[in-house]
């Protein structure tokens, strides 16, 4: 399955610092030819590169906003998420005037699909302990790194797709934009993944840049929006919905035992553990979220993580434990269109192999090994790679040449060269650099 | 590709880091889920039995294309009826060892369950010696 990479590195802002190297929890990337690079199949979209880069220069793709405007109806499919992004001067009801202002013409808010998969019924994995696929970037990271924990990803379609689905129905998909705004790049990949079986979204946009458009145009029009005007002017969620995307926030009223966990090393020292005792674990449900606190730490976000929480838990209070019944009819109404979509496969996509052929993966290894000997085992990167074995990999892989070892250069300049000629230099079609 | 790793008697805290290891190199090498699963599964169970029963003793893991072997060998005090070992439910582990969640009997069983070969040497006095393999080719996945 191809891979989208959302995460892009501007090459011309890179100073090769390598903070975003050493952060990456995969390993996907390098220093290379004077700049970061990430590799495809090792990112699992997860945001920490950019987050820990101190020169801006790791982006997130988008589209713009101008398309928006191609549409004749432009749906913004909103995660609760973003109306906690705003401190409490502004109501829920004035930010959804201002995203009708900046260009929208129908609000559905992301957790909606969550309240419509419970309407429905919907039946999903039954493996145990079933692992959310709520957050995209812990379904890539068990896709690539765990595969064999892949069975117990939850199947049923993830809120903000069934969401854009449902607005796309009732819209009836006639010159209809659908726009998910994102606190994370993890979703614009799931997206793009999505994309190949059909998605139900026109494009995403990030929410850093939605956010500023709303703050502006709440800036100019504070006193015209009212800050009560009744009723939303969008189709409510139940208050355990808005709370979805919180840590912990899919646990509440469910049965049986679950647990929580947040942040992606977090979740990968769990994963680890797991995936040696997966049958001793008495968990029935596992909610792992690749951000810290939720999606309210998602790296697009633009407010502190830990008032934005607060800030969602609170309107959740006010929010209905059921929907109004106009719009459960109004859901029932597509329940025969949409139940054929309402869960998604998932497959698994090793990334950590050495060789697809096991007896070449066996030398390769036992060649990592010996290389990995000879290092000085500092983690220093400044061969750019992030750690010792790992440059020990991208040797045995071709993709490196002992030569780059600043510490081995510097003590023994004529050894290097001998390891260099027994272990092979950098396979490029370029001159080899380090000399 | 050997790997060795030793085992010392009564650390529990350390039960399943030599499993661990292996599992990490096992997806290395591409070998499918299912299979390191069951070597994972065999293999921590000879680990804690060599952690709970015995003086202390070291795991090897031989790897080619074709199969994983495991030498999982301690230094005593040996068991003395083996037949009575393998049985489900068997156990002299003591209250301590109960206390950490083992001792439930089902190590020995669990093992031959998992590997597609298992062969164990001992005798009340001797060392024990167990010996796993597991099959890699195409379609031959052993136990299902
Ligand atoms: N390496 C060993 N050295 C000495 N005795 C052993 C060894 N391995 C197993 N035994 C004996 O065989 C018995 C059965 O082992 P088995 O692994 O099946 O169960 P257990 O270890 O008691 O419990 P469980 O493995 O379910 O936690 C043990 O109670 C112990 O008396
Ligand atoms: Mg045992």
């Amino acid at each position: 399955m191809a891979f989208h990479r959302t995460l892009k590195v501007r090459e011309n802002l890179c100073k090769s610092c390598t903070h975003c190297m050493k952060r990456c929890p995969t390993g996907a990337i390098r220093i290379d030819r004077g700049h970061a690079q990430v590799e495809e199949a090792k990112c699992i979209d997860c945001g920490q590169c950019m987050q820990a880069c101190p020169h801006h220069a790791i982006a997130v793709e988008q589209n713009l906003f101008e398309e928006l405007f191609y549409f004749e109806k432009r749906v913004a499919i909103i995660p609760a998420v973003f109306f906690a992004q705003f401190d409490d001067q502004y109501s829920e009801s004035q930010i959804c005037q201002a995203l009708y202002d900046i260009g929208f013409t129908h609000v559905y808010p992301a957790e909606l699909g969550i309240d419509i998969t419970r309407l429905y019924c919907v039946k999903g994995a039954d493996c145990k302990p079933i692992i959310s696929n709520f957050c995209p970037s812990v379904v890539r990271l068990i896709q690539t790194r765990y595969p064999s924990l892949v069975p117990h990803i939850g199947l049923k379609t993830t809120p903000s797709h069934v969401t854009a689905l449902f607005a796309r129905l009732e819209l009836e998909d006639k010159g209809v934009g659908i726009f998910y705004v994102t606190p994370c790049p993890g979703k614009i990949a799931e997206f793009h993944r999505l994309a190949e079986a059909g998605s139900a979204f026109n494009g995403v946009l990030n929410m850093d840049t939605v956010y500023n458009q709303v703050s502006t145009s709440l800036a100019k029009n504070k006193r015209k929006f009212a800050k009560e005007d009744g009723a939303m002017s969008f189709p409510v969620m139940t208050g355990s919905a808005a709370t979805w995307a919180l840590s912990n926030g899919e646990l509440a009223g469910r049965k049986g035992r679950s647990l929580a966990i947040d942040e992606i090393h977090h979740v990968m020292e769990f994963l680890e553990f797991l995936e040696e005792n997966e049958d001793e674990s008495n968990i029935d449900f596992l909610e792992l979220k690749a951000c810290a606190e939720g999606c309210v730490g998602g790296i697009l976000t633009a407010r502190n993580r830990f008032l934005a929480s607060e800030r969602l838990r609170y309107w959740a209070t006010s929010l209905p434990s059921e929907l109004p019944e106009p719009l459960v009819q109004r859901i029932m109404k597509q329940k025969d269109a949409m139940m054929d979509k309402m869960t998604t496969p998932i497959h698994e996509v090793s990334a950590i192999a050495l060789d697809d052929d096991i007896g070449v993966a066996l030398y390769k290894m036992e060649k990592v090994r010996k290389i990995t000997d000879a290092l000085p085992g500092i983690d220093c990167g400044l061969c750019g790679s992030p750690t010792c074995s790992a440059l020990a990999e991208d040797i045995a892989q071709g993709q490196a040449s002992i030569r780059q070892c600043t510490v081995l250069r510097l003590k023994d300049p004529k050894e290097v060269n001998t390891l260099a000629r027994i272990w092979g230099e950098k396979v490029t079609g370029e001159k080899g650099e380090g000399k | 590709m050997q790997a060795r790793f030793s085992v010392d008697s009564g650390d529990f805290t350390k039960a399943g880091s030599a499993s661990s290891a292996i599992k990490r190199m096992l997806k290395q090498l591409g070998v499918k889920p299912a299979v390191v699963k069951r070597v994972v599964v065999a293999l921590f169970e000879a680990e804690v039995n060599v952690i709970a029963h015995s003086y202390g003793g070291f795991i090897q893991c031989d790897i080619s294309p074709e199969k994983v072997n495991l030498l999982v060998q301690d230094t005593g005090p040996g068991i003395p009826d083996l037949d009575l070992a393998m049985t489900e439910g068997w156990s002299t582990a003591t209250d301590a060892v109960r206390e950490m969640g083992y001792g439930a009997g089902m190590g020995l069983p669990n093992m031959k369950k998992n590997a597609d070969s298992l062969q164990i040497s001992t005798a009340a006095g001797k060392h024990t010696e167990i010996r796993m393999s597991f099959s890699l080719k195409e379609g031959e996945d052993g136990v299902s």
